[in-house]
């Protein structure tokens, strides 16, 4: 440990200095790295700083209470009024419509995903699925108005041209792929040993598939209905399309109607003045949006989280 | 007579498994006809108008002469920005998070923030757009503020997909690199974005398919209904695909409808076309890795 030969110690020091300069080089792109993933915390607060700015303005005429609590939608014309509640109505509506389709259709092509299906079948159901969920919506919204619609008329005749039927049935199909392919991988994780006890103790296939697996896996199979309800509650073009411009407090699924978010593309289509209150509406109908659509994401985050664990202990 | 009772309830059991099980089956079926149906009614409706000059006119009042020129230049300008915009940005968070993200509350809280923004609705990311791009940077509506907003969109897409692949990269190689003297940057520029790069492009142009057929928060930033010229620069107005063909079926006459369909079809081409890219990737790195 007293000295090295003076030529080594030279070699070590101009490594040494090498790196350092390298690493001091280096530091602009570290900073772009981190600048990279300070964008996603920006956006957030971008969002939420617009959306409570804008909103300000809104609620400084109108009272919290009369727009959670009103029922009358009516911005644009005269006489105002400003009730969310046809809005968030309609929104529901499509939306449990929506699982009412998504739902059963998920569940049943995930339990035939994973506890059925052979290898072949698998690998032809799945980019079936894929390609579903990767069709852009506004051509769901055209399947709707242009076939849906016209067979719903031939059922129910009191069906009206947009109607929240036919925009829920085609959210439904949106939604449906993720409902099986989230409840097909949770399924699968459940461990073979529990189907094995199942079969041990005299169950049928059927029995073990859907009163071992199916319960084993409930809280990821809940998780993707949740994410499927904030995914048909933000669906904005094909409802546009499908379900009309009618802000109206009903449960009469043939009727028009209007969410939430097609409320914000008829504002965005015609020429409202900026800084109006009519104007403002946008950003107080985001809000309410972004809001549920967060609340149902944290609550889906949350049942994953319990799901997890269980299978770690 | 004990065993005659099972034997009648074990039938029972098998039977009510089968019938649920053929639902089941059935339900996994609805999917596939469900898509033939959909492909067949939208080839029925737009194989009339479909021909060159769909492709090469622009948008019109008369049925016969309309095409999707405009939309599909537009389209192709705001993919293209968007990518230069979230590419590096996206790759660049993936990066960080996985390869120098110190492990504590701050990255914990980024990476729950990412997967909170995958679930906010579209047009929400219009209105951020309109109130940043549009009026506080003062794009107007532009090709330029509607590729940073649909970069916005797509970024937590690109970010949770690269991570997967970055995570997959297995930790022997980033011990060579380093151990033979390179900085951590030098490790992940020369090994590890190289190998993980094939299943990143995969996760990369699924998230550009879905910024094509995205049209919600362009509508809010303020994609005009008709353009009749091609865009030349990225402050001009513009259309896309998927917004003509919003406005197309939300016509009345049943000639629009069909001029809809038609527009499905080639917005179903180019998204073929991406698709097909990703998956000709992804056997061509299978393939390398046997």
């Amino acid at each position: 440990m007293t000295s090295s030969p003076s030529g080594t110690d030279s070699l070590f020091a101009r490594l040494l200095k090498l790196v350092t300069s390298q690493k001091h080089r280096e530091k602009p792109v570290h900073a772009f790295l981190f600048f990279s993933a300070f964008v996603s915390v920006l956006t957030t607060f971008g969002i939420v700083w617009v959306l409570v700015k804008e909103s300000l303005p809104f609620f400084a005429k109108v009272s919290v209470f009369d727009y959670l609590l009103g029922t009358q939608w009516n911005p644009l014309f005269r006489p105002q009024s400003f009730g969310v509640l046809p809005l968030v109505c309609g929104t529901f509506l499509i939306a449990f419509g929506a699982a009412l389709v998504a739902i059963p259709f998920g569940v049943g092509t995930a339990i035939f995903l994973s506890e059925y299906a052979s290898d072949r079948l698998r690998n032809f159901v799945k980019p079936v699925l894929e390609i579903l969920s990767g069709i852009p919506t506004v051509v769901y919204g055209y399947f709707a108005l242009t076939f849906i619609t016209p067979i719903l008329q031939k059922i129910f005749p009191s069906t009206e041209v947009f109607n929240a039927l036919s925009g829920s049935i085609v959210v439904g199909i949106m939604a449906l792929p993720m409902v099986a392919s989230l409840s097909d991988d949770a399924m699968r994780s459940v461990p073979n040993a529990l189907r094995y006890a199942s079969y041990a103790l005299g169950s049928t296939k059927f029995e073990t598939s859907f009163r071992i697996v199916f319960p084993a896996a409930l809280s990821g199979i809940v998780a993707s209905f949740v994410l499927a309800i904030s995914r048909a509650i933000g669906e904005t073009m094909a409802v546009t399309l499908a379900s009309g411009a009618t802000p109206k407090l009903t449960l009469n699924p043939l009727e028009s109607i209007q969410t939430m978010t097609a409320y914000i593309v008829q504002v965005s289509l015609g020429d409202t003045p900026q800084g109006t209150i009519e104007y403002q509406t946008i950003f107080v109908i985001g809000l309410t949006l972004f809001f549920i659509t967060l609340m149902m994401n944290i609550l889906s985050n949350r049942v994953l989280a319990k799901y997890k664990m269980r299978y770690e202990t | 007579m004990n065993e005659q009772h099972y034997q009648k309830v074990l039938f029972r059991r098998k039977l009510v498994g089968k019938v649920l099980a053929f639902m089941c089956v059935m339900a996994a079926f609805s999917a596939f006809v469900l898509l033939v149906v959909l492909i067949s009614k939208i080839f029925y409706d737009g194989w009339a108008y479909l021909n060159w000059d769909f492709i090469t006119n622009f948008p019109s009042r008369f049925p016969s002469k309309a095409g999707v020129l405009s939309a599909l230049t537009g389209s192709l300008w705001v993919i293209g920005l968007t990518c230069l915009i979230a590419l590096p940005v996206g790759v660049g968070a993936s990066i960080y998070l996985e390869e120098f993200a110190p492990k504590n509350r701050f990255t914990k809280l980024i990476d729950l923030n990412i997967s909170n923004l995958a679930g906010v609705p579209s047009i929400v990311y219009g209105i951020l757009g309109l109130v940043i791009f549009v009026r506080g940077f003062g794009f107007g509506r532009s090709i330029l503020s509607a590729s940073m907003t649909m970069a916005l969109l797509i970024l937590p897409i690109i970010i949770i997909s690269s991570k997967e692949a970055i995570k997959a990269i297995p930790n022997a190689t980033r011990y060579a690199a380093l151990a033979l003297g390179a900085t951590r940057w030098q490790t992940v520029r020369d090994h590890v974005i190289p190998s993980a790069l094939p299943a990143m492009m995969t996760g990369i142009i699924l998230a550009v398919s879905r910024a094509i057929g995205e049209s919600a928060p362009l509508l809010v930033v303020g994609a005009l209904g008709y353009v009749a010229f091609n865009p030349k620069t990225p402050m001009d107005s513009f259309t896309v695909l998927p917004i003509q063909i919003f406005n197309w079926a939300a016509r009345p006459k049943a000639e629009f409808h069909q001029l809809a369909a038609s527009g499905i079809i080639v917005l179903l081409v180019v998204l073929l076309a991406m698709n097909s890219l990703a998956i000709l990737i992804r056997y061509r790195y299978q393939r390398k890795l046997k």
